[in-house]
Order: structure tokens, then C-alpha cells, then sequence
């Protein structure tokens, strides 16, 4: 899983039918220090998010566990709402 | 599998249900040597593994999920699986 900035929304009224009713994000991935990590994608939503928040995401075949029996092509979804973020000293 | 180091925690109320009860881990790869390796990224910990540990880390799904929570079939992508002693 990694981190990311939800930037915004997408819409998108033609697409596969498994995917009505789920949210569209573009997210910016990002490391612990919060500094952006190679380029923004799209990403379903699982969890309530929205723009701005921090967030994390599972890549690949899991990302579409969260909608089962729901077979939702996805290959990033975003799972959890960050709170914070605890880094060591110097990490 | 990836060597790493745990560098933090990320405390999160809202996530989905099958990460409840599971610590999820900040690591740093690192080279075999100890250095930093440069990525960093989230594995939910299965092994009670603590900041500053180097540990091995799984990202492949099906592994992920079954050792951190027990079943397979959960939307985690990482895992940490064991906490390195030495690597020789």
C-alpha cells in the first residue's frame, strides 16, 4: 500500500457497469514526508474519501477485494483515510 | 520479498474492515547491506515487528492478506513476514 493526496474527482458517464455508483479520484502518490511520489492516477474509492485528504491505496488484483462479490475492474483503489502519519526521529 | 526498514506507523479510523486489528507499517527498502534502498511504501505487519526493525516484506496479494489476517481474499498488497536477525 502506499500513500496519497486525493486531487480530485472524475467523471465519467460511460463506463463498464460494475463501476456505476463508485467514485472516481485522481490521487497523487506520496511518500511518508508527504512529498509527491512519480505521477498521479486514477483510483476507485472505498472508503468516503474526497479531495484533499490524505489516503492509502492497494495496487493490483486486490484493489478490487473491497467490492465482492461486485467484480469492480480496478487495479488501485483507495482503502483507508489517513489520520496521521508516525515517522522515528530522522526517518 | 524486500528488505526494509520500519520506519513509522500510520494510525487510520477510517479503512476498510478487513485491516481492522492490523498495525499498518511505514517501511523503507533498503540494500542488503543496510542502506537505504530509496522506496518507501505501507505493509500491514503480521509478526509484531516495531520502528527501527529490518524486516522482510511481502507484495503480492494473496501472501499479504492470508498471513496479516489470517484469510486470503483482503484488499492488502503488502505485508511484513519476518523480522531479520542478520543478513550474511
Amino acid at each position: 500500500m502506499q500513500l496519497a493526496r486525493v486531487l480530485g474527482t472524475v467523471v465519467a458517464t460511460v463506463k463498464t457497469e460494475s463501476l456505476e455508483g463508485r467514485k472516481l479520484l485522481v490521487i497523487q502518490p506520496l511518500d511518508a514526508q508527504y512529498a509527491p511520489k512519480g505521477e498521479p492516477m486514477v483510483a476507485v474509492d472505498s472508503v468516503g474519501s474526497g479531495a484533499g485528504e490524505i489516503v492509502f491505496w492497494c495496487r493490483g488484483r486486490e484493489a478490487s477485494f473491497p467490492f465482492l462479490p461486485s467484480q469492480v475492474p480496478s487495479d488501485c483503489t483507495i482503502v483507508g483515510i489517513v489520520d496521521s502519519v508516525f515517522l522515528q526521529k530522522g526517518g | 520479498m524486500l528488505l526494509a526498514r520500519v520506519i513509522g506507523n500510520v494510525v487510520a479510523t477510517q479503512k476498510d474492515a478487513r485491516y481492522e486489528g492490523g498495525r499498518i507499517m511505514v517501511v523503507r527498502t533498503i540494500n542488503p547491506d543496510g542502506s537505504d534502498a530509496g522506496d518507501e511504501l505501507l505493509a500491514l505487519d503480521a509478526v509484531d515487528s516495531g520502528v527501527g526493525d529490518t524486516v522482510v516484506v511481502v507484495r503480492e496479494g494473496w501472501s499479504a492478506s492470508t498471513t496479516a489476517t489470517g484469510t486470503a481474499g483482503a484488499a492488502i498488497d503488502s505485508a511484513i513476514i519476518g523480522i531479520v536477525d542478520a543478513v550474511d
